[in-house]
């Protein structure tokens, strides 16, 4: 399929955006600045981006607790993220929510999710609304081999096939749930599950940008078109811990480094579009060095935000009270 | 106006803001009923107690969803439904199956508009059915309300009547918030006046269903009942007693229980929720820390003993509280006296 120069380029700059958006985010959470947990996206960012590249504001996607790339990806600003997980009144969520429950409905973002597994139905009743208010929408639910595995994400497997859904399954399968392998935790293939709920399945290599925008591209369509939910399953690695300070003691001394060197989505991507003539470097470098700036200037800002106030502690708990 | 019972008025509700609203939808396990059944019978049942039975037929399929018996998938759908811009009430049958979905109420729906910096409206109701009363033994009689109202966030109301079901639902349904929606099992064909054009009643408003000098006794869905009773008898040996019903348990309308004790000195609560953190040690906790001066004898408590609720019904009995209990409560209240310290 070809893709529009435009979105290449646009897809090409939420990836730095992302990689750049988290590696920040790793050095300065060991600085101790940094309130609260932080789970890194980097290494999967093509998945995100190769997914929402097919999508519009008028759809719905949901999170994980690895929830950085899927805002980024989805359109939610980089500077009021930033600020967000630092913990101040300018962040989206005011400060409230931090690095696991950054949300953008105005942009069909649902929110990062701090429970494994909540997303997947609440992608449902999204999903619902698309297809109950007739506008078009698709509602996207990102979830990890661990969550694969929750009881809630099989009964929205079940209920999105039921339904006949607007919904897409996309299994972000990095191997591991939390330090646990998902060749331990995951009985037999996600194929077969969603073969179990009648679901067609397709899967990518998620380090190639092109892969999952041409797989998540299908999927979507099916779904949009009203033919039901898909499933999509994507391979990745992740390049940090389960969490921020997680010494990975787990993998093997070489699988990151290895991942970094074979499987690295802005690398494969530069190669590709630069050897088809698609693009030149140095315009690839403009963007990594006007991402560079970008996050430069998020990260000073964050710091020099203004903290919530005490009022706002007891502030948005209802509508109405 | 006619005489409608419990179950009438809530089926009633629904109807009239689901004409009034087309974004109010309905879901559960068999809210229809009969789907893809041999018979070829949607709307067979209207759910196990013919709630919504009828609504099927005025509304179709794409507003009264059946369900699959999976909770979780489908009260978190209802949750992901209300912040994408429809108004859905879930059924979730018995409350005791909150144990099966309970992170997407607590953990989602709950926490939306705090977490997400006030950007998140949530407009669910969920419909449960509580209380002991009819055997159903302990998976299926629980009187969950506490844990609820626990949970910043949700609105929890408990109708005392059909009167009170019916403008207490639409008041829910026309919520933005979301709302955990009660009903005692034991009251559906309990029947009173009820108008028929629609109307609301106001979350967090008190409702006084009888008023004496004595003692106040406050008390939630069935109990209020109860407790009118009680109170009834209570008066032919010259007792008066304030009856509260506070209609919800979240908001909780404390302004009035207040000025109420202040005017008695006595307080009663009756609560058919297990005994620890219930809304009787929540009452009791508020009067203690904000009307204390203006108590003249302990607080009382018409609770069930700290057990899962029992089958046999000489147990079950014994279990709830009763219009004797309440009266004994109250006596005792009355026959305390304050002694000097040394």
């Amino acid at each position: 399929m070809q893709i529009a120069r435009e979105t290449l380029l646009r897809s090409y700059r939420a990836m730095r955006t992302i990689r750049m958006f988290e590696e920040r985010l790793h050095v300065e959470f060991a600085t101790g600045e940094i309130p609260g947990f932080v789970h890194l996206y980097c290494g999967e960012e093509a998945s995100a981006v190769g997914v929402c590249a097919n999508l519009t504001d008028n759809d719905t996607i949901a999170s994980t607790h690895r929830g950085h790339g899927h805002c980024i990806a989805k359109g939610v600003e980089v500077a009021g993220m930033m600020a967000e997980i630092y913990g101040r009144s300018t962040g989206v969520c005011r400060g409230k929510g931090g690095s696991m429950h950054i949300a953008d409905l105005a942009c069909g973002m649902l929110g990062a999710n701090g429970i494994v597994g909540g997303g997947p139905p609440l992608i449902c009743g999204a999903a619902l609304s698309h297809k109950t208010l007739r506008d078009g929408g698709v509602a996207v639910a990102f979830y990890g081999d661990g969550a694969s595995n929750e009881g809630t994400t099989l009964e929205s497997l079940n209920l999105a096939s039921v339904w006949q859904l607007p919904a897409v399954f996309v299994v972000e399968d990095n191997g591991y749930g939390e330090a646990t392998a998902a060749s331990f935790a995951c009985a037999g293939t996600q194929k077969d599950r969603a073969a179990g709920f009648g679901m067609p399945y397709i899967e990518c290599d998620g380090s190639d940008y092109f892969a999952v925008h041409e797989a998540a591209g299908e999927a979507i369509a099916h779904a949009r078109a009203g033919k039901g939910p898909v499933m999509l399953h994507v391979h990745l690695q992740r390049w940090y811990g389960h969490f921020e300070g997680d010494a990975m003691t787990y993998r093997a001394p070489n699988e990151v480094a290895e991942a970094k060197r074979d499987h690295d989505c802005l690398k494969l991507f530069r190669e590709r579009v630069t050897q088809a003539g698609l693009f030149e470097d140095s315009v690839l470098d403009e963007v990594d060095a006007a991402v560079t700036d970008e996050i430069e200037a998020a990260v000073l800002q964050a710091k020099d935000d203004p903290l919530p106030q005490s009022a706002d502690l007891l502030a948005d708990v209802y509508v109405r009270y | 106006m006619s005489k409608k019972s419990f179950r009438q008025a809530i089926n009633e509700a629904l109807r009239q803001e689901m004409r009034r609203d087309p974004t109010v939808i309905l879901m559960g396990e068999d809210v229809a009923g009969g789907r893809g059944g041999s018979a070829g019978t949607p709307d067979a049942w209207g759910g196990v107690l013919g709630v919504t039975k009828g609504l099927y037929e005025e509304f179709g399929e794409t507003r009264v969803l059946d369900t699959p018996i999976t909770e979780a998938s489908y009260i978190g759908a209802a949750a992901g439904a209300a912040v994408t811009g429809l108004r859905p009430v879930a059924e979730l049958m018995f409350v005791d199956f909150v144990g099966c979905c309970l992170d997407q109420i607590m953990n989602q729906a709950a926490k939306f508009r705090y977490m997400f910096g006030g950007k998140a409206r949530t407009p669910l109701v969920i419909r449960a059915m509580y209380g002991a009363g009819f055997n159903a033994a302990a998976q299926h009689s629980q009187a969950l309300y506490p844990l609820f109202t626990h949970i910043p966030g949700l609105k929890v109301v408990i109708p005392s009547s059909p009167y009170e079901a019916k403008g207490l639902l639409i008041s829910a349904i026309r919520d933005d918030d979301p709302v955990i929606f009660l009903e005692n099992k034991v009251m559906y064909d309990v029947e009173e006046e009820v108008p028929d054009e629609p109307y609301a009643i106001p979350f967090g408003e008190a409702n006084l269903t009888r008023e004496g000098d004595d003692v106040t006794i406050v008390a939630f869905g069935r109990m209020v009942g109860m407790a009118n009773e009680a109170a009834d008898r209570l008066a032919k040996k010259g007792i008066g007693c304030t009856v509260i019903d506070p209609r919800t348990t979240s908001p909780l309308d404390s302004e009035t229980i207040l000025d109420c004790v202040a005017d008695t000195g006595r307080l009663v609560i009756v609560d058919e929720s297990s005994p620890r953190c219930n809304m009787a040690t929540d009452i009791a906790a508020l009067v203690a820390e904000e009307a204390f001066d203006t108590l003249r004898a302990p607080i009382r408590r018409v609770v069930p003993p700290h057990t899962p609720v029992p089958f046999a019904t000489v147990l079950e009995t014994l279990y709830m509280p009763s219009v004797e209990k309440i009266e004994a409560a109250v006596t005792a209240t009355m026959n305390h006296r304050v002694t000097e310290k040394v």
